[in-house]
């Protein structure tokens, strides 16, 4: 359902390219629970971002349900994103002048939901990750816990296929982390497919699959000196 | 949740951070309101006083010396009565009224009065002095301030009238913007003396009338004909009071020179004049002296020339202190909120979506700033405008569109480049930089 092929993403910093991935081949089937770690650096997030249609490779494709996400036009791919994949950032990234109802919301009121779908699914997924009594605190009333389940139910309002999660527990302590991480393993249980990347290896191994990611290359086991980065080839 | 409602919690949860912006827009919307409303009441203040003068322009032959301003027709030179039709003709705007005029010395009962052939209707309604008695109604134009009338008879003290003083003996009653009353009776009076004002009829002047013991239905026998007394007019306190009133075109036969005049009075519109309405007429008639009340006049066009000036150099502040500083609080706006557009972005917003977001708020703080600068602008003008320029000030509901308009359009426009970047932003950078 997700496929990178040979994605290479440069980037040019203070005259010197960085290669951030480096002919990257990865394959997603639906219903799957990646986990890909690797160290900081290593271009977990750049991954990460070109699978969701956010970061436009320097070279290769990214294909969504058979689709050619960077062939699309913004807009469309804007709409791909809404309707069929969910992000979790590490940072929460919650909109801080909105309530935890408000920032579920956000993703319904892009879709044209109305206002009363809104509240209702808001209120219900709200009520889902545990924070039905607090509908209308503001992120910065939460605790950090409390913050990143908010992003969870915002991440699911659209009823995304495919979820994202960029370090999701990176900032949380380890209850807090267990519980996310099960979470979205619950998630995957319910038929999503889930990609993940982690610098944690503990929370990676919760996942289906585990890939390593290092120097812009993917690969299926840690990597030695010897070992093969995977490839088409 | 809408566009709407997201930016309006933005708004309203970080307007500390609007309030420079806020400012600069609000002053200078009061202060553009406030010159805008007083300099509209003020000039309309000095074409009251203009009309009520009656007559502003006077039209003379060339070589003519003006000495008296109300007796400027009692010379010896003369123009053709053409240069009326020439003027009827034109597309001058502004000219209200106009009033061609012949005078004759005669002698009556001893005295020595003048006989002065005029177009009735028109004479009539160059004179305000008499419409203020009642005889006739009021020339429309310039001295229609569009005010209510009761604020109308704020701005304006009643003209008081001597009892007695219509044609048909009844007291009159009125005011210099009309009485609603006494509208039709006046009408009537027109008609039945004016537009009935024939060769024989006359109109005596109030000191004639006492030194000769006229009254209407009167006759009197002037250079050989016998004229009948229509009206005996109110007292005006001018030269006007000794004279005798006949048609044009009577006394030009009368005085044997043909279709001659020597003067023409002008009603004009106090802003056009302001305008330059007394070089068309001398582009008009070039054979023609056109003389003005200048004094006041003068005054008036300093008076609209420093306001003028002053809205502009305040439109300006606006445009350049407003925008700077909405466009400053707007880039920084962005750059603060990276990471939501990032998030929004991610969420499945796109580019338009971010720009309109930006746009609306800008949208909303035109809108604040407009309303805000008009309620301050109208309560300092209401306020001051009777002290700074001598004449009330009242709210005018088209300065809140223009308010609105100006606030909106600048803050729009300020925020376009700002609201552009944002919904530019590589997504993948602002989530990234965190």
């Amino acid at each position: 359902m997700l496929r990178m092929e040979s994605v290479v993403k440069q980037y040019r910093h203070r005259g010197q390219v960085i290669r951030a991935l480096d002919e990257v081949d990865l394959s997603v089937e639906k219903g799957d629970f990646v986990a890909v770690v690797g160290p900081s650096g290593s271009g977990k997030s750049t991954l990460l971002l070109s699978l969701g249609g956010m970061l436009t490779p320097t070279r290769g494709r990214v294909h969504l349900n058979g689709e050619s996400l960077y062939d699309l036009a913004p807009a469309a791919r804007a709409r791909m994103r809404r309707e069929r994949i969910g992000f979790v950032f590490q940072t929460f990234n919650l909109v801080p002048y909105l309530t935890a109802l408000e920032n579920v919301q956000i993703p319904l009121m892009l879709a044209r939901a109305a206002e009363e779908e809104q509240h209702r699914t808001g209120v219900s997924l709200l009520e889902k990750v545990g924070l039905a009594d607090r509908l209308d605190h503001k992120p910065a009333e939460l605790s950090v816990g409390q913050q990143q389940r908010v992003a969870l139910a915002r991440m699911l309002a659209n009823d995304p296929e495919i979820v994202l999660a960029d370090e999701p527990t990176g900032n949380l302590d380890p209850d807090t982390t267990i519980e996310i991480t099960e979470f979205l393993v619950e998630l995957n249980s319910e038929g999503k497919t889930v990609v993940m990347v982690t610098h944690n290896q503990e929370t990676a191994s919760r996942a289906k699959r585990m890939l390593w990611l290092v120097d812009g290359k993917v690969y299926s086991e840690k990597p030695r000196k010897e070992t093969r980065p995977l490839s088409r080839r | 949740m809408n566009l709407g409602k997201l930016v309006w919690r933005e708004f309203s949860e970080r307007k500390n951070q609007l309030v420079t912006g806020f400012l600069a827009v609000l002053l200078g919307i009061t202060v553009i309101v406030s010159i805008k409303n007083i300099t509209f009441y003020s000039e309309k203040a000095v074409a009251r006083e203009l009309d009520a003068l009656g007559a502003n322009i006077l039209i003379l032959p060339k070589s003519a010396s003006l000495q008296d301003y109300y007796s400027a027709d009692l010379q010896d030179e003369e123009f053709p009565e053409e240069y009326v039709t020439r003027l009827t003709l034109s597309d001058l705007q502004g000219l209200d009224n106009l009033s061609p005029r012949l005078s004759l010395p005669v002698e009556l009962g001893g005295g020595s009065y003048v006989l002065t052939g005029i177009l009735p209707k028109n004479e009539f309604q160059a004179k305000a002095a008499w419409l203020g008695a009642g005889i006739f109604a009021r020339p429309q134009g310039c001295g229609d301030v569009g005010i209510p009338a009761e604020e109308a008879a704020a701005v304006t003290p009643p003209v008081t009238t001597p009892e007695g003083c219509g044609p048909d003996g009844t007291p009159a009653e009125g005011t210099g913007a009309g009485a609603g009353g006494a509208q039709a009776q006046e009408t009537l009076v027109r008609r039945t003396v004016i537009d009935t004002l024939d060769s024989t009829e006359a109109l005596a002047g109030a000191e004639v009338a006492a030194a000769l013991g006229l009254k209407q239905g009167s006759t009197v026998d002037l250079l050989g004909q016998t004229f009948t007394v229509s009206a005996v007019l109110p007292q005006t306190g001018t030269v006007d009071d000794g004279r005798i009133f006949a048609h044009l075109h009577t006394v030009q036969r009368l005085a044997g020179k043909g279709s001659v005049i020597q003067a023409i009075e002008v009603v004009g519109c106090c802003n056009q004049i302001s305008q330059g309405l007394v070089q068309k007429i001398n582009r008009l008639l070039p054979e023609a002296k056109v003389v003005t009340i200048t004094q006041i006049v003068d005054t008036q066009i300093k008076t609209n020339r420093m306001m003028s000036r002053l809205s502009l150099i305040f439109l300006g502040i606006i445009v350049l202190v407003g925008g700077a500083s909405i466009a400053n609080y707007m880039f920084a706006n962005v750059f603060e909120r990276r990471r939501e557009i990032g998030t929004l972005m991610a969420l499945g917003a796109n580019s338009s979506f971010v720009l309109r977001a930006f746009l609306a708020k800008a949208l909303m703080l035109g809108l604040a700033g407009g309303l805000a600068g008009y309620v301050l602008g109208t309560i300092l003008s209401v306020t001051l405008g009777p002290r700074i320029a001598g004449v009330p000030v009242f709210p005018r509901l088209v300065l809140l569109g223009w308010a609105v308009l100006i606030s909106v359009t600048l803050s729009l426009a300020a925020s376009y480049f700002p609201a552009r970047r944002a919904s530019r932003l590589d997504p993948f950078t602002t989530l990234q930089e965190m």
